[in-house]
């Protein structure tokens, strides 16, 4: 090889790797550090850490931890994980850095279903939960059923399309149910509702979700080299040997059932699944090869961080989606007025 | 006498059932190891043609073959593995660097969940150095000049190591040096026994650097051949109905239309 820049480069860019496994190593390791400290934090018996002494001699405590605090961790972790990962997909795959993993009909139709429910199925959880499930799919595949009618534009644009209208629809619908919805009982739990929170999240709303979180997560992460091809246009997808139509379509489910399934036990968690995918192009550039894994954990520490937040730091819980848009946005804005490290190193 | 890797036999094709067929009994022979440009003027079918070379449009009828097997046949990958396309334009919404980008094309060597390894970088860099852009590899391609994109974006068609490459019009973002070095590349690569088929809007750059010429109007394929033979003022006038003259200029032939 006559090799003047490639020697130096190739062992730069082995370096860069290197200080990219450090970098998802303390991400890990912070992750798995908050996620123990957040299962001793909490208002009981007083603001603060519970100590191992008092873990060991209360059983009140115990309960809390393993019956409370353990499966609303785990699912703050799967929700900040999958929106963060969906986001990201659904921002590669759309071509565009604004789109989130709900906006095909799913969390509008999520809203709907859940509204639905509380008006006029008695708004049980688990009926709620249901309804939310399978009005955030129908949204889902309506708005497929009316990109592939759709007569002109390719096929991102007229999924875009589709999506909004759908959206559009759920949401007027919603609207209407607000509107019907008794405004005592039934109103403010929709609002509650629609405000997102893991308040009400037991083992066995846990366990629901987890198949479609964790089959969903799995099937990207193996994609997550592949998702780079499948996000230039068709025909250079097709001409690299993929199938883009096919693979597109499998990582959008794979994307948006985990999306959906958290939806429906958590509300609506906004600004994860736009933000965290920002932050992770930031440190690791664009190859989904590392912004994916990176949006997993970034999303995990960002909903577990957000979760704290809310039932500490008042007596009463403050909704999760209230922090995650208050602390997203401002992250956001931020991180549009710095300017990031690849810029700064040119 | 070389022999054909690409034949298009009889070819119907058409976006809409409803409409006439925008290719209608197209035939045309690729042969191996020589630069094909197709000229024709806009709406001739240029693009279309290249799209059902690579099996992204199917034919309605007629066969498309290549080294003698119907392109439809060979499975994905394999077909990556032969036929590379350098788009005309490709938009790149994310700031991947150079060196990301080009591997991207090793894609159909991957095992379908597989990723680069270091061999695959060293190939990657091995065909940036080749296009003499290696200084660029970590790069945005987001922050380079439109003369150095394209050279990207043949570079990751180069990182397939097809044998068959498919340029849709490559020079629509060049300037006059850039088209230059494009022509060198051109022909360094049938030097190396890649055989090139690329549509264009310029008779200079066929002229240039092709060995056969077919020109295309209106879904058919008018004439085809040697590009010595076919490259006449009389027959460049015909499909682009301007008075095209080709006069000798130190020796080589150049196309005036003014």
């Amino acid at each position: 090889m006559s090799s003047i820049v490639s020697v130096p480069a190739l062992e730069k860019r082995t370096a860069q790797s290197k200080s990219r496994r450090w970098i998802f190593f303390w991400l890990g390791l912070g992750l798995i550090s908050l996620f123990i400290l957040s299962l001793l934090l909490g208002r009981y018996p007083e603001t603060g850490l519970i100590s191992w002494e008092r873990l060991n001699q209360d059983e009140l405590a115990r309960l809390l931890v393993i019956n409370l605090r353990l499966p609303r961790l785990v699912t703050a972790m799967a929700l900040g994980m999958s929106l963060s990962v969906g986001g990201l997909v659904f921002q590669m795959l759309f071509g565009n850095p604004l789109v989130e993993p709900g906006f095909l009909g799913v969390s509008q139709g999520a809203a709907f279903g859940a509204a639905l429910s509380i008006v006029f199925l008695g708004g049980s959880a688990l009926l709620t939960q249901g309804s939310a499930v399978v009005f955030s799919l129908a949204g889902l595949v309506f708005s497929y059923w009316l990109a592939r009618r759709i007569r002109y534009g390719g096929w991102v644009l007229r999924l875009v399309l589709a999506g909004i209208a759908i959206s559009a629809l759920f949401s007027a619908g919603l609207g209407i149910l607000k509107y019907m919805a008794d405004p005592y009982r039934q109103l403010p739990e929709i609002t509650f509702w629609l405000l997102g929170g893991l308040s009400s999240i037991t083992w066995t709303k846990l366990i629901s979700i987890l198949p479609a979180v964790i089959s969903g997560l799995v099937i990207l992460y193996l994609f997550r080299w592949r998702l780079n091809i499948l996000a230039l246009n068709d025909e250079t997808a097709f001409s690299m040997g993929a199938t883009p139509k096919r693979e597109r379509l499998l990582l959008l489910t794979a994307a948006v059932l985990p999306t959906a399934a958290v939806i429906s036990v958590a509300g609506m968690v906004g600004w994860v699944g736009l933000i965290i995918p920002h932050i992770a192009r930031r440190l690791f550039g664009s190859n989904s090869q590392f912004t994916l894994p990176a949006s997993m954990l970034l999303g995990g520490i960002f909903t577990i961080l957000c979760d704290d937040l809310s039932r500490t730091l008042l007596a009463g819980e403050i909704p999760l989606g209230i922090l995650t848009s208050l602390l997203g946005a401002a992250i956001f804005i931020v991180l549009m007025l710095s300017r990031g490290p690849r810029e700064v190193s040119k | 006498m070389s022999s054909s890797i690409l034949s298009f036999h009889e070819v119907l094709f058409g976006y809409n059932r409803k409409v006439p067929p925008v290719l209608d009994g197209l035939n045309l022979s690729l042969k191996k190891g020589l630069i094909t440009a197709i000229l024709g003027p806009n709406g001739a079918g240029k693009t279309t043609l290249l799209f059902l070379a690579l099996g992204w449009l199917k034919s309605w009828a007629g066969v498309i073959s290549l080294d003698g097997k119907p392109v439809a046949n060979y499975s994905r990958r394999a077909l990556g593995q032969r036929i590379a396309l350098i788009p005309q334009s490709e938009h790149i919404p994310f700031e991947y660097s150079v060196l990301e980008y080009v591997l991207l094309g090793r894609a159909p060597y991957l095992p379908s969940l597989g990723m680069p390894s270091r061999a695959d970088e060293e190939l990657a860099f091995n065909v940036l150095e080749k296009l003499g852009i290696a200084h660029l590899y970590d790069h945005s391609v987001l922050a380079i000049s439109g003369g150095e994109r394209q050279l990207v974006l043949a570079a990751r068609a180069l990182a397939q190591e097809p044998s068959l490459l498919l340029l849709d019009e490559p020079t629509s973002h060049l300037d006059l040096s850039n088209k230059y070095r494009l022509v060198q590349i051109l022909k360094e690569l049938q030097a190396r026994g890649k055989t090139i088929l690329m549509t264009t809007h310029e008779p200079d750059l066929a002229l240039a650097v092709s060995d056969e010429l077919v020109l295309m109007e209106k879904g058919r394929v008018l004439i085809s051949g040697p590009t010595e033979d076919i490259a006449t003022g009389e027959n460049l006038s015909e499909i682009y109905q301007v008075p095209v003259k080709i006069i000798p200029v130190e020796g080589k032939k150049q196309v005036a239309w003014m």
